[in-house]
């Protein structure tokens, strides 16, 4: 436990001290939040819809988790790099530990960003229909951090340089956040939309987040919470497989 | 008779069909300071690696501490500390905080790190600067934090690979001496690997010469001028491995530590 309190501490001061990376983080789920929920908002009205900025919380704070968490592995090419990882590599600790303490790191990491916004949309008018189920939505937020921080962690331990690092993230998390449902309800859309989100991870965890903060549902808690943990297990398997893979 | 603190014994690794180390035979006794020299690519690093665990040997067997290599990791990863070629640290972090990470990694007890840590430090005069970030810290020091580190699980076996290289005469004095010490005083077992012959010449016990994965020559430094019938150990070395320049491998790490101190950040 100590090894995994002592690198997951590690990530968490690194992320404070790259100031750049806070602002960042958060500029891009605020513009999504203001000019999509203000851009669109009346067309949603419309359209019998209700608040579009409300609807959209959820979604935008499960694609920020998604864009931090997924940019998590590049500490991996970081360690790489800068030499950090032959470090843990000669030390008398399994990787599994190595790999599971930096994860969890990047996934409180991201955590903390979905929270952030959740804050900010709360100036922006959004209120959750019952605050108690927020346990709920921090707990769809840490499955999904830790998932795709595994995942990362995986692709930042294959690949060797940030290019390669870039395309297979812009490659994949830009498809999984647009067909995801976090910018549009799933209950209207066409039905090839509808069967694509079903086998999109993303989706679960956008419905369990609107389900325990706006109360709209499209798949249920059962199905989102059997989805996302099946995700956990697999992405968590992958990161850990592809970290003790690592050759010096 | 000594007790034997490295004995590597038909050790060989191949990668694809190219052989790096072949058939290397070695021992180093306790206390013992160890060069091991050779041009670049003749298998110094890649058996630096395979000592400390980092890469699996083709085949051979290895041990360290008495601990086999190939089935007992941690007893040996408990008992060797590794100065690495290139910086790693973490510069994020501050020096206390490497060590400290240090610690928890080798499951010191905390009691005893503080102690240790501040002793270490203030040895590599790095105390006054503990809270500063690695960062901020010259080539030099960076060295002598990593030093520290090295040595805080209190390993029997100390492993250097080129650690002078890039640093000034004080540095590397200051450096070569206090290594001295540690294998006098708490007879701490040294391996190291430099190209700075004069070194290897007025630091270490016994020297091997490498080159094309195959040990070419073993002894002190006045058996192998004896050998090659010369006046120096640089003699000896050149007529052992001949005048040609070798190139090191490239793989992407490598191009990328080299743009990296291209840019001074290393």
């Amino acid at each position: 436990m100590r090894v995994v309190y002592a690198l997951w501490l590690r990530q968490i001061r690194r992320y404070f001290r790259a100031r750049s990376r806070l602002i960042g983080a958060i500029g891009q789920p605020l513009l999504f939040l203001l000019a999509l929920g203000y851009g669109l908002g009346s067309v949603f009205k419309q359209a019998g819809q209700g608040n579009y900025i409300h609807f959209l919380v959820p979604g935008v704070m499960a694609q920020t988790v998604l864009f931090s968490a997924v940019f998590f592995g590049i500490n991996i090419i970081f360690d790489k790099q800068f030499g950090f990882l032959k470090e843990t590599l000669v030390a008398p600790v399994s990787r599994f530990k190595i790999m599971i303490g930096s994860a969890l790191g990047g996934a409180t990491t991201s955590v903390m960003q979905g929270v952030l916004v959740f804050i900010i949309s709360l100036f922006l008018g959004f209120r959750p229909y019952n605050w108690a189920l927020l346990v709920v939505s921090l707990l769809v937020l840490a499955m999904l951090s830790t998932a795709l921080a595994c995942f990362s962690s995986g692709v930042g331990s294959i690949v060797n340089d940030f290019q390669g690092f870039q395309a297979i993230n812009q490659f994949l998390i830009f498809p999984l956040f647009f067909l995801s449902g976090a910018l549009y309800p799933l209950n209207h859309a066409p039905a090839a939309l509808r069967y694509i989100a079903e086998v999109n991870p993303i989706s679960y965890a956008v419905d369990a987040l609107r389900e325990s903060m706006i109360n709209q549902v499209h798949f249920g808690y059962t199905k989102d919470f059997i989805a996302l943990g099946i995700t956990v297990l697999v992405l968590m398997a992958f990161g850990v497989y592809q970290f003790q893979r690592i050759e010096a | 008779m000594p007790e034997i603190m490295i004995k590597a014994e038909h050790l060989t690794k191949k990668f694809g069909d190219v052989t790096a180390v072949n058939d290397v035979n070695f021992s180093v006794e306790k206390g013992e300071i160890f060069a091991f020299l050779g041009p670049n690519g003749a298998g110094k690093s890649t058996t630096i690696k395979m000592l400390t665990t980092l890469l699996r040997p083709t085949s051979g067997t290895l041990h360290l501490a008495g601990f086999n290599v190939a089935n007992n990791k941690d007893g040996v990863r408990k008992s060797f500390g590794i100065i690495f070629q290139d910086p790693s640290v973490d510069e994020e972090l501050t020096a206390y905080e490497n060590m400290q990470l240090h610690g928890d990694m080798y499951g010191i007890e905390k009691s005893i790190l503080k102690t240790r840590i501040r002793e270490l430090l203030e040895l590599v005069e790095l105390w006054d600067r503990r809270q500063y970030r690695v960062k901020t810290y010259s080539g030099g020091m960076k060295r002598r934090l990593e030093i520290a580190r090295g040595l805080l699980h209190h390993p029997k076996v100390l492993f250097l690979d080129e650690p002078t290289l890039g640093l000034d005469t004080q540095t590397r004095n200051l450096l070569w001496n206090y290594i001295k010490q540690l294998s006098e005083k708490e007879s701490m077992t040294i391996f190291f690997t430099t190209h700075y012959l004069e070194e290897a010449e007025q630091i270490a016990g016994r020297i091997a010469i490498i080159d094309h994965g195959q040990i070419i020559a073993r002894g002190t430094s006045k058996e192998l001028e004896k050998q090659t019938d010369t006046k120096s150990l640089e003699d000896a070395y050149l007529k052992l491995t001949g005048k040609e320049l070798r190139d090191e491998g490239e793989d992407p790490n490598a191009r990328m530590r080299l743009r990296l101190r291209a840019r001074g950040r290393s």
